[in-house]
């Protein structure tokens, strides 16, 4: 193995630059002529637009233009479009309203966008945006997803009676009654999960530049997909053809899906560019984030489990209300659909599911995507049921698990999924091993002393990466494929570049990719470039979601090696006169297997290009692409533990202790896997404890500012113990599972289940403030 | 932000003189609070007026156990006087624990109770201390200065050069902080005089901002001791209710601060 190869704590090759200031995001971008735009936004949740009159803001100094939806719409630019297509039940197609780049008769939620200014400066282009007269006739406003679904609420959306989107279920529904039926117990809860602000520290931007010379448009943007920025632009907002715009994603300081989903504001600023003649760059502030960027969660479910009289689950029925906000976003149909109910069985053998999700318009920004996306709701609703399950039925909550978990693999769920493999009681056994879980009743006793209520409570989450096959997917209802793409291109003197299709906003790609090639071919990682982002450089990919680049989009770069290396030894072994077959490649030189002729890789990469002494026929060069669709899912999985005190007195709850035990399948770089993990847990303690977004009910955001959206910081987190306990993935060539979302899958109800284990009472919902535990305290006694 | 007109003065006539002549002047003390509502564009001063280099507003005089903290006194200043520490360490700690280390090195004494954010620290502090707030005009007792939510008796163009007190026997100041902006949500500030006589004031969790909660005070004069507290009925009527916490657990917190103060001074 190389030094720099897999398995290797390599640092991170990236963060010279992200360190040292030197970082390239899109609001660093300038180009000569560059104007700036500010969006003109509803400060309403629910009008309709009678007029506006921008004449007064045109005149004022610095401004370039100001343009609306008419004109938008006059140009033939298209709505925004939902790329999964969910058939409720009946039938019938998924009801989705119209969402305008720019709204022009109605807007939905506080933010919504109704004009564009451009400027000389931003400043300039604020105080014109203020000046541009929207004249509003309020309408009624319903923000909770519950009430949406009522007698007499207003109706956002003429395309969806009653704000119904779809009414969809998944599963045996009559055999899941009967076992209920049937049970020896049943526990029954009602869950909220509770509606999050990704916060990505980097905010939204996008640059459009247009080129008249050409007729040819170039956006740089926040995207951790620029390749489907580009297919969706070019297919559904006739932006531009995809030959005539090129999409850069440079630096990009984090996404946690938000930033996977094509916004109004890109589309606009490339329209605007053309219609101005001067490039136009947008650049989010932290309160247009918080109103815009896609929320996350936000669901409301009700659940039975059923047992027979051997605590073994007999059935899950599940029913859920998700709130998609007041349009239906790039993938939000999916999120509660497919990424949700397709992981209802969790780590257990469960014979019957049956889930029924209804997608419901409310008057508050589009929800979709948040890391894990879907998977955390199911993993929130079913371990707090187990947890509940377990105290109902008197046994410990590791044994009420271990009676259930999946044990042979792999293992068809009622719910689509095919688990390939794992081994959950591992992970159960190292986390409670780790956590001393043994040890704790007289923790409990020592903090009791104290005055302090100490708890504990675990969590055996699964879930599924890669999200794949494409032709699975698609029969499902996606609209594109999800395979990912790798080219490797060997340079003359042996130095190597590696397009990918994924997208690095703070996985370290840069580092694990080269890592790759490094145990590959015996080189140093300093000598391998990764190259992502930019459709211009990298062939058609999918970029970064759901936790795939390892699994899919190393995949790719992995098949792209086997060529170029079975073109190398070919080359190799002609000018050494041996057979291919005996060629092996050891600390960066090509040898002859038991030999001591040898070439050093530099030299067959040379004899490529020169090509004066190739085998006959062979092109020459050192390129190889490749295309890579996985056959299944990967399924991560692991149990977190998490010990609590609460403080009576206030309600307070510290984290004193917090385990981690992952099965990853096979890790790259356990350095890089280990921070993936500590910022998963601490967006999912975030969750748990201190995030939440709130409207009131005209529907203007209270949690607009860090004033009032409390996000974790450093004091708020325990020294996280993490561990791993690995199953190779079988169904990839690396063996890698994934590990981008586990922790802020996993995270969120160890942490419940130890607060409520803490205080004595199950009645507490996310985010766990002081103010709740208090109360829930004082209730409990 | 919209335009504005900075001014450095030197002077308190040269602040004042600025003023006077400024379209819609504010005083800028640290700008902890201004700065960032100017940039969100909900105030537009014409003109702000610095008076954060006004030597004459600056230092810390201790003379036995009078004390006095010059306006223009950083957080930071506050936090690490080794002679404030000597007498009254309770002023210390609440200034170490306001905001963050930039906040700390930029906010002013005179700047947060000129400004009497009702979750601000200084005001409980002030107002339990029974400090004179010292202006460029006259002298104000604590308990006539604070006169609601983001509201004093200052006039307009008057500034605050300094704040006076006498260092009481026993002091300790506990804050339970929003999880969001860790802005007090309830904080109490606990003094006992030499004569025995307790002042309990509470920021983060009145209505109409700081105040003085008189059963507390009665219970503690009369016993001294965390325990005196048990008893107390603490109303939440005329308290604060929000997302972060209700009047009820406002009364609680208010409670609790004040027993763990006690326990702390």
């Amino acid at each position: 193995m190389s030094v720099d190869g897999i398995g290797a704590r390599v640092a991170r090759k990236e963060d010279r630059r992200f360190l040292t200031g030197k970082g390239r995001y899109t609001d660093d971008m300038s180009v000569p002529g560059m104007k700036f735009a500010v969006f003109v936004r509803s400060p309403h949740a629910h009008a309709t637009i009678k007029s506006i009159d921008a004449k007064a803001a045109k005149t004022m100094p610095g401004v370039i233009d100001v343009l609306d939806g008419k004109q938008l719409q006059a140009d033939g630019i298209g709505n925004l479009i939902c790329g999964w297509m969910i058939h409720s039940k009946d039938g019938s197609p998924m009801k989705m309203g119209a969402w305008r780049p720019l709204a022009d008769k109605t807007v939905r939620y506080v933010g919504d966008a109704v004009a564009i200014v451009v400027a000389d400066s931003v400043a300039e282009a604020r105080d014109a945006a203020e000046a541009v007269a929207v004249d509003y006739e309020p309408l009624p406003v319903v923000t909770d997803p519950v009430e949406a679904l009522g007698e007499g609420q207003p109706q956002i959306h003429s395309e969806a009676p009653k704000n119904l989107i779809f009414d969809w279920e998944l599963g045996d529904a009559a055999a899941v009654d009967r076992a209920i039926a049937a049970a020896a117990h049943v526990t029954e809860m009602k869950i909220v999960n509770n509606r999050l602000s990704p916060n990505a520290m980097e905010p939204r931007a996008a640059l459009g530049i247009y080129d008249a010379g050409d007729d040819h448009y170039t956006c740089y943007t926040t995207s951790q997909n620029p390749h489907l920025a580009r297919l969706v632009m070019s297919a559904f907002y006739n932006v531009a053809p995809e030959n005539k715009l090129r999409v850069i994603a440079p630096d990009v300081g984090g996404g946690f899906g938000s930033k996977i989903y094509i916004y109004p504001e890109e589309i606009v600023c490339l329209w605007a560019s053309k219609r101005t003649g001067v490039p136009v760059k947008w650049t989010a502030d932290r309160t247009e984030a918080f109103l815009t960027d896609a929320h996350g969660r936000d669901h409301v479910s009700t659940v039975k489990m059923a047992f027979d009289g051997n605590n073994r689950i007999t059935a899950l029925k599940v029913d859920t209300i998700a709130n998609l906000g007041a349009y239906m976003s790039l993938f939000s149909s999916c999120v509660p659909t497919y990424l949700y109910a397709t992981l209802l069985s969790g780590q257990y053998a469960i014979p019957a599911i049956h889930a029924n999700v209804r997608t419901v318009y409310t008057n508050t920004a589009p929800v979709d995507a948040y890391r894990g996306a879907g998977r955390p709701e199911a993993t929130y609703l079913l371990e707090r049921t187990m947890e509940t399950a377990a105290r109902e039925l008197g046994l410990p909550p590791g044994e009420l698990r271990r009676i259930n978990f999946i044990r042979t693999f792999p293992h068809q769920t009622p719910v689509i999924m095919n688990y390939d493999a794992g081994d959950y009681e591992a992970s159960l056994n190292a986390a409670m091993e780790a956590a001393d879980w043994n040890g704790f009743a007289a923790r409990r006793a020592e903090a009791e002393r104290r005055g302090m209520k100490r708890g504990i409570g675990m969590s055996c989450y699964i879930e599924a990466c890669g999200l794949a096959p494409s032709a699975a997917v698609g029969s499902l209802g996606a609209g594109v494929g999800l395979w990912e793409s790798a080219e490797v291109r060997v340079n003359a003197v042996g130095t190597i570049e590696v397009m990918t299709g994924s997208h690095s906003h703070g996985q370290g790609h840069e580092t694990t990719f080269a890592q790759l090639v490094a145990e590959r071919f015996g080189v140093p990682i300093d000598s391998v470039n990764i190259v992502h982002g930019d459709t211009d450089k990298v062939q058609m990919g999918m970029g970064t979601y759901g936790s795939r680049s390892g699994a899919v989009g190393m995949s790719a770069v992995a098949k792209a090696l086997d060529k170029v290396e079975a073109k190398a030894k070919k080359v190799a072994a002609h000018l050494m006169e041996a057979d291919e077959r005996d060629v092996v490649i050891e600390d960066g030189a090509l040898k002859v297997a038991g030999t001591d002729k040898s070439v050093p890789w530099s030299q067959v990469a040379l004899a490529s290009y020169t090509a004066h002494n190739l085998p006959s026929g062979m092109e020459p060069g050192l390129k190889e692409s490749a295309f890579y669709d996985p056959s299944n899912f990967t399924f991560p999985a692991g149990c977190h533990i998490c010990e609590v005190e609460v403080d009576p007195e206030t309600g307070q709850t510290k984290i004193v202790q917090f385990v981690a035990a992952d099965d990853f399948g096979n890790i790259i770089n356990p350095m890089i896997v280990e921070g993936q993990v500590h910022g998963g847990l601490a967006q999912g303690i975030g969750q748990a404890l201190l995030e939440g977004v709130h409207y009131d009910d005209s529907g203007q955001l209270l949690t607009a500012s860090y004033m009032d959206y409390a996000m974790p910081r450093a004091d708020d987190l325990p020294s996280f113990k993490v561990t791993t306990s690995n199953t190779p993935c079988p169904g990839n060539p690396l063996g890698v599972k994934g590990c981008g979302e586990a922790g802020a899958i996993g995270s969120p109800p160890a942490l419940i289940n130890a607060v409520t284990d803490a205080i004595g009472n199950n009645e507490i919902t996310m985010p766990a403030t002081p103010q709740k535990v208090w109360a829930a305290a004082q209730a409990a006694h | 932000m919209y335009d504005t007109n900075y001014h450095r003065a030197s002077s308190i006539d040269e602040a004042v003189n600025i003023m006077a002549a400024a379209a819609e002047g504010k005083y800028l003390s640290g700008g902890m609070t201004l700065i960032p509502t100017m940039k969100q564009r909900l105030a537009a001063p014409s003109d702000l007026v610095d008076l954060r280099h006004i030597a004459e507003m600056k230092g810390i005089a201790v003379d036995g156990r009078s004390v006095r903290i010059g306006a223009a006194s950083t957080h930071e200043e506050v936090a690490t006087s080794a002679a404030l520490a000597a007498v009254c360490p309770a002023i210390c700690r609440l200034a170490a624990h306001i905001g963050d280390p930039h906040v700390r090195h930029m906010g002013t004494i005179g700047g947060s109770i000129a400004n009497n954010d009702p979750a601000a620290d200084y005001p409980a502090a002030m107002l339990a201390l029974d400090a004179v707030i010292v202006t460029d005009r006259r002298e104000i007792s604590a308990g006539d200065f604070f006169t609601g939510l983001f509201e004093t008796a200052l006039e307009d163009g008057e500034i605050i050069t300094a704040v006076r007190f006498e260092a009481p026997a026993r002091a300790a100041y506990q804050k339970f902080p929003n999880p969001a902006s860790r802005y007090a949500m309830t904080g109490v500030f606990v003094v006992r005089r030499d004569d025995g006589g307790v002042r309990v004031a509470v920021t983060g969790a009145g209505s109409d901002g700081v105040f003085r909660h008189p059963g507390l005070e009665a219970a503690l004069a009369a016993n001294w001791s965390p325990d005196a507290v048990a008893n107390v009925m603490v109303d939440a009527t005329d308290l604060l209710s929000d997302l972060h916490a209700s009047a009820a657990y406002r009364a609680n917190l208010v409670k609790v601060m004040t027993k763990r103060a006690v326990a702390a001074a």
